[in-house]
């Protein structure tokens, strides 16, 4: 059984998921995730050790097509729809900070 | 405004054989957008002389001894996750705002090759997450039926064009209810096809295992005619089945005479399921049996976990779909001096309140120490929910339930507490979970004189049988 999400874990989900949240945000969070996993709670309670999962309605296999060069997306029609590009590449600022 | 309110297949037949044109139909129906959509606000955006382009290359077609297709000058609204190229797809969200996509999806492909012509881009609870369309970045949409009434969601632009007479047909994407909800709501006919039956390439993302886009159309016949041109095979999408496509308008009038009809019991007790909407489901059922169907009722035990399970899968997908959003490659960016910061700032600005909530729930859900005790838990629950259908379809052809609670609720009624919202979709996210196909269609009223839907469930690939019987509802609605 699940103990109850708190504020911490909501601060630390969110940075997880790439949210910056305020402080009124996190308190309303920690209450409405509470309560829909607390309604989650009919189903973490089931004994469903013998049952597989199914984590899709299909039962297809990898699907595959002849490895043949087919057409693709024009470069310059997607880079044009970037927030910025740069030498045929999407860019972006700073990734690793400034060296010391 | 009469032209406005036509079939789908009375417009295209009349373009064929040169009775009135594309361009008269689509002017009519651009008309009753001008009329009336300040106030309706189905659509997102519509270019009315890119409507009007279109609509002539189809008048030209016919002039020059060509059969534009089955939906020759049919005018058609779609839900704004679905990618149309060139034209801006924003799925209602402040991250995708001014983002014209380099592709069209696969069943946009199909609509303007069958003849079709695109009149706009319809509103979506954002990320179509949501019950009212009230979860849009810009504003909701109202019902045309009853403007102090939400049309449901998260497809609600869709259902709301259709029933304001906006165009004959339009697509919308269902994940746990977002067609047929708002088909219910809006007095429309709404049909969610098997997983795998309609291609998804195109369609902007939520829960991929859940996804499938499905028209809305004023007549039962008319959803038949536009799985025919939608449905089928497409090597774009992997998860696209490659069953051969029957032809389902010419299913549609084929009547119910033996066909066996379950009563789905869970879902006339489910909790906040109204009185009115029960009773509609039992006179629906009744005349069912006056058509020569054999009623009875029919337990489906494992449908009353379907709510808990899939508010903990849909939002682990959404999670990972959505981490695709992060300034880079389209849609807004948020300038930070770091590419870690500018994604933290992009996705905090970009999304709003609902979307935030469902990955959060998503991101905890399947982190580390509570995977197994909810998402690896939630698709056990999953497998029993299919394996209880499964059962039941060994006894009945399809079954017949509420498509939603209760008819169309009012503005901000369902707002304060996500929960409340989310039981709108008690009845409408088992077939999601199972895979299988669902229809809702409007079957008389509710005490405040909104209409009520009736949900027709079937195993998988049994549109056919959905849409006969759907069609025999239909005829005999009060």
């Amino acid at each position: 059984m699940a103990e109850r999400i708190t504020r911490d874990d909501v601060a630390k989900v969110a940075q997880l998921a790439r949210l910056a949240l305020s402080d009124d945000e996190l308190d309303t969070f920690t209450g409405q995730l509470a309560a829909v996993l607390e309604h989650a709670e009919d189903v973490a309670a089931l004994d469903l050790a013998d049952v597989a999962p199914t984590a899709h309605p299909l039962q297809l296999g990898n699907v595959l097509r002849p490895d043949v060069v087919g057409p693709t997306l024009d470069r310059d029609e997607v880079l044009a729809a970037a927030p910025s590009a740069e030498d045929g590449r999407f860019r972006v600022p700073t990734i690793l900070g400034e060296a010391p | 405004m009469g032209e406005s309110f036509i079939s789908a297949r009375e417009v295209a037949a009349g373009v064929r054989a040169g009775e009135w044109t594309a361009r008269h139909v689509a002017d009519e129906h651009l008309a009753a957008v001008a009329e009336r959509d300040g106030e309706i606000h189905a659509f997102l955006h519509v270019d009315p002389d890119a409507v009007r382009a279109a609509a002539d290359r189809i008048d030209a077609a016919v002039a020059a001894g060509d059969d534009p297709g089955p939906l020759a000058g049919v005018p058609v609204a779609l839900k704004d996750n679905l990618c149309t190229r060139g034209v801006p797809t924003t799925c209602a969200s402040r991250i995708l705002e001014g983002w014209r996509p380099p592709y069209d999806a696969t069943v946009v492909e199909r609509l303007v090759a069958a003849g079709a012509v695109v009149v706009g881009k319809t509103n979506l609870d954002e990320f179509a997450m949501g019950s009212s369309t009230e979860n849009s970045a810009f504003g909701p949409t109202r019902n045309p039926l009853d403007p102090s009434r939400v049309p449901g969601g998260s497809s609600g632009g869709s259902a709301a064009a259709v029933a304001a007479g906006f165009a004959p047909l339009a697509l919308g994407s269902d994940t746990g209810g977002s067609i047929r909800q708002p088909a219910a709501l809006c007095g429309v006919v709404g049909l969610k096809p098997t997983y795998g039956r309609v291609s998804r390439h195109g369609l902007v993302a939520f829960a991929s295992s859940l996804d499938q886009i499905g028209p809305f159309t004023r007549s039962v016949a008319d959803a038949a005619l536009a799985l025919d041109v939608i449905g089928g095979h497409d090597p774009l999408d992997a998860t696209s089945s490659p069953s051969p496509q029957p032809d389902h308008l010419a299913a549609v009038d084929s009547g119910v005479d033996g066909l066996r009809v379950g009563v789905l019991s869970e879902m006339l007790d489910m909790d906040g399921v109204a009185p009115e909407v029960v009773a509609r489901v039992r006179e629906a059922a009744e005349a069912l049996a006056a058509a020569g169907a054999e009623v009875v009722e029919v337990s489906v035990p494992a449908v009353i976990y379907g709510l808990s399970a899939y508010y903990l899968i849909a939002p682990a997908e959404a999670s990972s779909n959505l981490a695709r959003f992060d300034g880079v490659r389209y849609g807004l960016r948020v300038d930070a001096p770091t590419t870690n910061e500018m994604m933290v700032a992009t996705r905090t600005r970009g999304f709003g309140p609902e979307v935030k909530r469902r990955i959060m729930l998503g991101t905890y859900a399947l982190s580390a120490g509570y995977y197994d005790a909810f998402y690896g838990q939630a698709q056990r629950v999953r497998t029993l929910i299919a394996r209880d259908f499964a059962a039941a379809y060994e006894r009945v052809d399809v079954l017949l339930s509420p498509t939603s609670p209760t008819t169309a609720f009012a503005f901000g009624d369902k707002t304060a507490d996500p929960l409340t919202m989310y039981l709108n979709d008690v009845c409408t996210i088992p077939s999601n979970l199972s895979g299988d196909p669902a229809i809702s269609v409007p079957f008389g009223t509710g005490g405040d004189d909104l209409p009520v839907g009736v949900q027709v469930m079937g195993p998988a690939l049994a549109e056919t049988d959905l849409l006969r019987t759907a069609a025999v509802l239909e005829g005999a609605a009060p």
